[in-house]
């Protein structure tokens, strides 16, 4: 029985993203003005102030930061920072796998999961 | 402007309690002011500041000031989690030195045993319009996985052992074996603290701080109050503050705030690393103290594991006593919040007042520092540094 994973806020500014999740596409914001992606995304850009965000299809790869296997709970999960092939570092779960072989460099790519109301929410899995 | 020497802390009180199921949060915050005024050897009409955080309860000040009838004209409510009481303590220096108030109390109070909060291991609520909160909910980031995955990164950059994370407790638990109020007086070994069960990995169960009910106070006033009371002299030679986030993606889990908030308190103080005789440091968990020791400069970036070991950490044994009251690992950990008792074991470091089994000799210059919310994401981060006149 896997974790309930909780529906993530959808708020304008992030609407795209959820959207684009739901039909099955993960969506970098990027900035126009600057050229970096960023993370969590935002209207404004992290870096740069600048408001021309575009969101770019990403290529879900990634590799794990660090990561860490939640033990004391009824099902364990494990947690973690992935940075992505597109520069940024974002949280996620790492899926699908022997949580005993995780480590830190690991090749991880994307796969949706759905939350309790059926979002379609980012997380990873070792390749 | 410098707060150098423009304040000094006159009173400091712990609340004795580690589980008070029949009191109210704010009863324990009143009796804690009362506590410490005492301790100065002032009262509640001297008091023209206050400066409380999140567990006061009430939005800011007002609760509080209106139950313990306090006449203000200088209050503030600041919220950094549980570094928010030595933030509060460098506000309250700067605001005496500025002229707002004269006497300055500072209250912490919370019961989350008590209540049964499931403090690290379960996600905190959050309001929706935190922009991070649709980024991190789904992903149950808790207190407990959050600081593991700072350790598990310390763990893979530098070297460091669940073994020398584990003296951090050890050296704890030798300090709380003196203090009658600590939850956890026993002595543990490395052995206990890595048998001990995975909370979250690499973090064991004794490498997390203690679930408590409790609190304390402060009292922060003008040098002129502080010479004419019959208490030894703490001065405030030095604050320092930051906040430290994932900066859109692009962060370095290993070092915490204290990197920048330590630099600014040691240069307002005057002072280095090597002049400071005792330390407390925040310990929400055992990585917790060895990456602020590293960020503060006791030691270089990565060499906190081996820095800790062997009883570095110990009063009489290691060449950095820290937390001799037992700390959040073995002590208390009131309302999940840590530098309030920081401070306070501090002053008694300054003033003699530890237990003769801890009691650091000469203890002249002393250090507090801590880090509030999560490492793994948003913490701030403030160091304060005291001097005994």
């Amino acid at each position: 029985m896997p974790r309930k994973i909780t529906s993530p806020v959808v708020t304008s500014e992030t609407q795209p993203f959820w959207q684009a999740a739901r039909e099955g596409r993960f969506l970098v914001p990027f900035c126009a003005a600057c050229g970096k992606a960023h993370w969590y995304p935002r209207a404004i850009c992290p870096f740069c102030a600048s408001e021309k965000i575009e969101w770019r299809q990403g290529s879900g790869r990634g590799t794990i930061y660090t990561f860490s296997v939640m033990r004391r709970v009824s099902e364990p999960y494990a947690i973690a920072h992935v940075t992505l092939a597109e520069g940024p570092t974002m949280l996620t779960n790492i899926v699908d796998c022997d949580f005993d072989k995780l480590s830190v460099g690991q090749a991880v790519a994307l796969v949706f999961k759905e939350s309790e109301n059926g979002q379609s929410v980012p997380m990873f899995a070792p390749v | 402007m410098t707060i150098n020497g423009k304040a000094y802390i006159a009173g400091a009180f712990e609340h004795p309690t580690r589980h008070a199921p029949d009191k109210t949060v704010a009863q324990l915050h009143a009796e804690v002011a009362l506590g410490a005024l005492k301790d100065a050897g002032l009262t509640r009409d001297d008091v023209d500041g206050y400066f409380c955080s999140g567990d006061a309860p009430g939005p800011g000040p007002a609760s509080m000031a209106e139950y313990m009838n306090l006449k203000l004209r200088h209050a503030e409510s600041t919220e950094l989690g549980g570094t928010s009481y030595i933030t509060l303590a460098a506000h309250a220096a700067e605001a005496i030195a500025a002229g707002k108030c004269d006497v300055a109390l500072i209250t912490l109070a919370g019961r989350p045993r008590s209540e049964g909060m499931a403090t690290g291991t379960a996600p905190r609520a959050r309001d929706p319009n935190q922009p991070e909160a649709g980024w991190e909910m789904p992903y149950a980031i808790t207190t407990a996985n959050g600081y593991a995955m700072c350790a598990m990164r310390h763990m893979h950059d530098y070297g460091t052992t669940s073994a020398q994370l584990a003296w951090v407790k050890v050296a704890a638990s030798h300090h709380a074996q003196h203090n009658p109020h600590a939850m956890l007086p026993e002595v543990v070994t490395v052995d206990d603290v890595v048998n001990s069960p995975l909370i979250a990995d690499p973090l064991h169960r004794l490498d997390c701080c203690v679930i408590s009910d409790g609190g304390g106070a402060v009292v922060v006033v003008r040098p002129e109050i502080a010479k004419q009371l019959n208490r030894p002299l703490v001065k405030i030679i030095g604050v320092g503050e930051a906040v430290k986030h994932l900066a859109g993606g692009t962060f370095d889990l290993t070092t915490s705030g204290a990197a920048r908030s330590g630099p600014v308190a040691f240069k307002e103080a005057g002072v280095t690393p090597t002049d400071i005789k005792y330390v407390s440091i925040y310990d929400s968990f055992t990585i917790t103290v060895v990456m602020q020791i590293e960020d503060l400069g006791f030691c270089a970036k990565g060499e906190g594991g081996k820095f800790v070991a062997d009883g570095n950490l110990i009063s009489g044994v290691g060449k950095l006593p820290f937390n001799t009251d037992g700390g959040g690992l073995c002590n208390n950990h009131p309302a999940n919040r840590g530098s309030m008792t920081k401070i306070i074991e501090a002053v008694r470091q300054l003033r003699g007042e530890a237990h003769p089994a801890v009691q650091v000799k000469n203890c002249n210059l002393a250090l507090a520092q801590g880090t509030g919310f999560q490492l793994a994401t948003r913490h701030g981060s403030a160091t304060l540094i005291m001097e005994r006149e």
